[in-house]
């Protein structure tokens, strides 16, 4: 027991380090890395075991970051490598079928941010105007992908608050060369009549087919709705997750708030939440490394990837 | 008519043993007792002779039109059940020609007699080719003149084309032969309406049965009445009585010789089945325990013994009825109960047991909430919920559906209940619920619909006209203040009283399904059905 806690909290920092070490991946990737890790280092004796402490692990990764993305992306990673049919009498060669799984597992999903950029970027015409919301891997991707296919485009970022990450979106579209403009996110409303479409990305996408976004997302759904402008998301398929929110107030606060505030902060009313629900009515397309999906498309894929 | 006159002369003359036993299997039937297999038969010969004499008599037009209507019925029907549709129940007659004739069928193999008959259809297909077609041959029995051909065409069912006389005229000639009563519409339907049954509360159609009833078992007669009455109301409570009554015939039940109880007592279920919807048109969830049932019986291998069998059948009840039903609304309890959170004010229509099954479990988990029962006429269904409610000690309010743009802003969830589940994910339920729904989605208020798998049909359906059932109209009847304005409502020509028992709900209304499976969007019926049929 004493040396399944000390791997426990040994591993909490990897997981830190592997983030800041590269800001370019995605955190569930470097989460399922993680978990990755601690799967080969375990030493439980039983499957039954070795499952337990995988969602204990998970559980301490939610707690370091409180993304959706984390929390979907450890659930899948776990369905994914105890699917097969572990019947081998030794348990060592249970557990390198689990990781082979586990290696396939997390290659798949490192390409899955190319498959999207390639399915989006034709979407975006040439002399087009578009518009998205705070810092995204994957729409930066898409949009690199559309600039290499020598497309002109213009982009508006919203600013963000309260974290300003549009401005950071703003200095990497500037590097790659692409005009970019920052706008204040109370400016959605007036600038929704210069742009022709709209892509954000995605922290969790739900089983409704709705997203689970920055805060500001649904506003900016609801605009583009009134001005019939297309809304599209770009997510990859392990942030797939099992929640269904009804109204902004159902979804659960270990996802609305960041992890050190939770464990910190009495009262949550006080606090701002980081994220909010759009609901799919809002939305034309999801583009997902499994295909371009309609959000009543996205509970099938659902059904298929857990059940 | 002046034929059977005259073939009656006939018949006088030549009083034969054969006469005297087809007498006696009138007598029979008129009884009730139930026909033996030799008598059905010998009755279904004789309608074959009648009707080959009538043709001789009739011009070659007609002739041409019935034997066109005999040909295309018979090929898509069991050879022995074919000659009854033939002729219309027309008295039993027999002359002394066909007497003999008579006495040699029955050596002539099943076989031989379906080649006969096609070759007679070839023969009159090939001279009908450059005639005009009559207008008289109704859509059902259009796509039934080719079923070697092509692939089966979905045929209606019954209960929604009453308007149609040759639809109806199957149906009673179906009923005759199963020997169950045919009950007749009531009153004036609206137009709109006019395809389907309007049945009246107090002709049931029991009347018509002798007692004791030895066609129809007596538990299933119970039940029909029970239907017909409204005393057994609700999707679960009717399919959980019909599967008792099932088992009852079952238990009941004894192979007769020479028969193999895996198709014989499918046979036997078909009139009851009949019975029943005549008492009242069959939920979309009886017909799938029906259909359960059906697919279970004809599995049991023909090796099996009969006590082993029935044993085997009752156990499969019983088990359908606990994971589909019982243990299937504990699992939606687990799912709905996540959804309520303390403070919440949640809205029902009508009496849903599993609606109110879930209140009740998220009251005894402590859950803090109160309900509002919202309630129409002329069922006032929402009482009995209400009663329920507050029993368990659940705060509720009580309205009827006029004061629903009122108390919603109150509302924070809308729980309903479903009747079925179809295909492009419209949602049939109680009337009412659409205009709850809507009112809701207006007013930005989730609308949650608690559904049991096996309530999902494969049904299409884009509005309520469609199918739909109307209830007896003298309900909207009222008595207020020692007056009852409506009384005389049948002498009045321009008016009639519209009792609907059921609307559809389409998708966009809907905010999330709750099933055994889990929560679904309402888009995602097809899928589950889908998995279902892969499962199976």
């Amino acid at each position: 027991m004493n040396s399944h806690a000390v791997l426990v909290h040994t591993k909490d920092d990897p997981f830190v380090i592997k983030i800041r070490e590269d800001p370019d991946v995605a955190s569930a990737v470097a989460a399922i890395r993680s978990l990755l890790k601690f799967l080969k280092r375990d030493q439980s004796e039983t499957i039954l075991g070795l499952r337990e402490n995988m969602t204990k692990a998970i559980h301490r990764l939610e707690e370091t970051d409180s993304s959706v993305a984390v929390s979907s992306g450890g659930e899948l990673f776990l369905r994914f490598i105890s699917l097969t049919s572990l019947e081998h009498p030794d348990l060592s060669q249970c557990k390198n079928v689990m990781i082979e799984r586990g290696e396939l597992f997390l290659k798949k999903i490192s390409l899955s941010r190319g498959k999207v950029g390639k399915l989006c970027h034709t979407f975006i015409k040439d002399g087009a105007k578009i518009l998205t919301h705070s810092s995204s891997r994957v729409v930066l991707k898409v949009l690199e992908n559309a600039a290499a296919d020598n497309k002109r485009f213009t982009v508006y970022v919203t600013e963000s608050q309260p974290d300003s990450a549009g401005k950071l979106m703003a200095q990497k579209l500037c590097n790659l060369n692409i005009p970019v403009t920052v706008v204040l996110d109370a400016a959605v409303g007036y600038i929704m009549e210069k742009v022709d479409l709209v892509i954000v990305g995605a922290e969790g996408v739900v089983e409704s087919g709705g997203v689970i976004n920055k805060i500001g997302t649904y506003q900016m759904a609801v605009c583009s709705k009134a001005h019939n402008k297309p809304f599209y998301v770009v997510a990859e398929s392990f942030k797939f997750v099992r929640l269904y929110p009804l109204n902004q107030q159902d979804v659960p606060d270990r996802f609305k708030y960041k992890a050190d505030i939770l464990k910190t902060v009495k009262d949550l009313n006080q606090e701002h939440p980081m994220i909010d629900y759009t609901p799919p009515s809002l939305i034309t397309l999801l583009f997902t490394d499994l295909g371009v999906l309609t959000p009543s498309a996205v509970s099938d894929e659902l059904i298929k990837l857990y059940l | 008519m002046a034929d059977s006159d005259g073939r009656q002369v006939v018949s006088i003359n030549h009083s034969t043993e054969e006469d005297v036993k087809l007498q006696e299997v009138v007598q029979a039937k008129c009884e009730g007792k139930e026909l033996t297999k030799e008598e059905k038969q010998r009755l279904r010969k004789e309608k074959k002779q009648h009707k080959k004499n009538k043709k001789d008599d009739r011009g070659p037009p007609e002739k041409e039109k019935e034997k066109e209507k005999a040909s295309v019925l018979a090929p898509s029907k069991p050879a022995t059940q074919s000659p009854a549709h033939k002729a219309a129940p027309v008295p039993v007659n027999a002359s002394a020609s066909e007497s003999p004739v008579a006495a040699e069928k029955p050596a002539k193999s099943k076989a031989e007699q379906r080649a006969e008959r096609r070759a007679r259809q070839d023969t009159e297909r090939a001279s009908k080719q450059g005639k005009k077609e009559g207008g008289q041959q109704s859509a059902s029995s259009k796509p039934k003149a080719t079923p070697n051909e092509l692939q089966p065409v979905k045929r209606l069912p019954e209960h929604i084309q009453v308007d149609d006389p040759a639809a109806l005229k199957k149906l009673a000639k179906k009923l005759e032969r199963q020997q169950v009563p045919l009950r007749s519409d009531y009153g004036y339907k609206v137009s709109l309406f006019s395809h389907l049954h309007q049945y009246s509360r107090k002709n049931p159609p029991t009347q018509q049965i002798s007692i004791p009833a030895t066609v129809i078992h007596p538990s299933i007669v119970r039940l029909g009445l029970q239907y017909s009455q409204g005393i057994i109301a609700g999707s679960n409570a009717r399919s959980v009585a019909l599967l008792h009554a099932f088992k009852q015939v079952i238990q009941d039940y004894s192979t007769p010789p020479n028969e193999e109880l895996s198709r014989d007592l499918v046979n036997k279920l078909s009139p009851y089945i009949s019975f029943l919807s005549q008492c009242r048109p069959l939920s979309a969830s009886m017909g799938n325990a029906i259909k359960y049932i059906k697919k279970e019986i004809s599995n049991i291998p023909s090796q099996c013994k009969e006590e082993e069998a029935k044993r085997r059948l009752q156990e499969c009840i019983d088990s359908y009825i606990n994971e589909k039903i019982i243990l299937a609304s504990e699992a939606i309890s687990k799912y709905a109960i996540e959804k309520i959170s303390d403070g919440d004010v949640i809205l029902v229509y009508g009496c849903s047991s599993l609606v109110n099954h879930i209140l009740c479990e998220a009251f005894e988990k402590q859950r803090k909430f109160r309900v509002i029962v919202v309630d129409s006429r002329p069922r006032l269904e929402g009482r009995e919920a209400l009663r329920r409610l507050v029993k368990k000690g659940i705060r509720c309010t009580y309205v009827l559906i006029s004061a629903l743009s009122y108390i919603l802003p109150e509302v924070s969830k809308v729980f309903l209940g479903a009747h079925a589940l179809l295909a492009n994910g419209y949602v049939m339920s109680r009337v009412g619920t659409s205009q709850i729904a809507l009112v809701a989605k207006a007013y930005n208020v989730p609308v949650l619909v608690c559904c049991e798998t096996y309530k999902f049909c494969e049904r299409v359906q884009t509005d309520s006209f469609e199918s739909n059932e109307l209830d007896d109209p003298d309900d909207l009847i009222v008595t207020r203040n020692g007056k009852t304005h409506l009384e005389n409502w049948q002498t009045v020509k321009s008016l009639g009283l519209l009792n609907l028992v059921y609307d559809v709900t389409p998708p966009d209304f809907v905010d999330l399904v709750i099933t055994d499976l889990g929560m679904i969007p309402c888009t995602s019926v097809p899928v589950v059905l889908r998995v279902k049929n892969v499962d199976q």
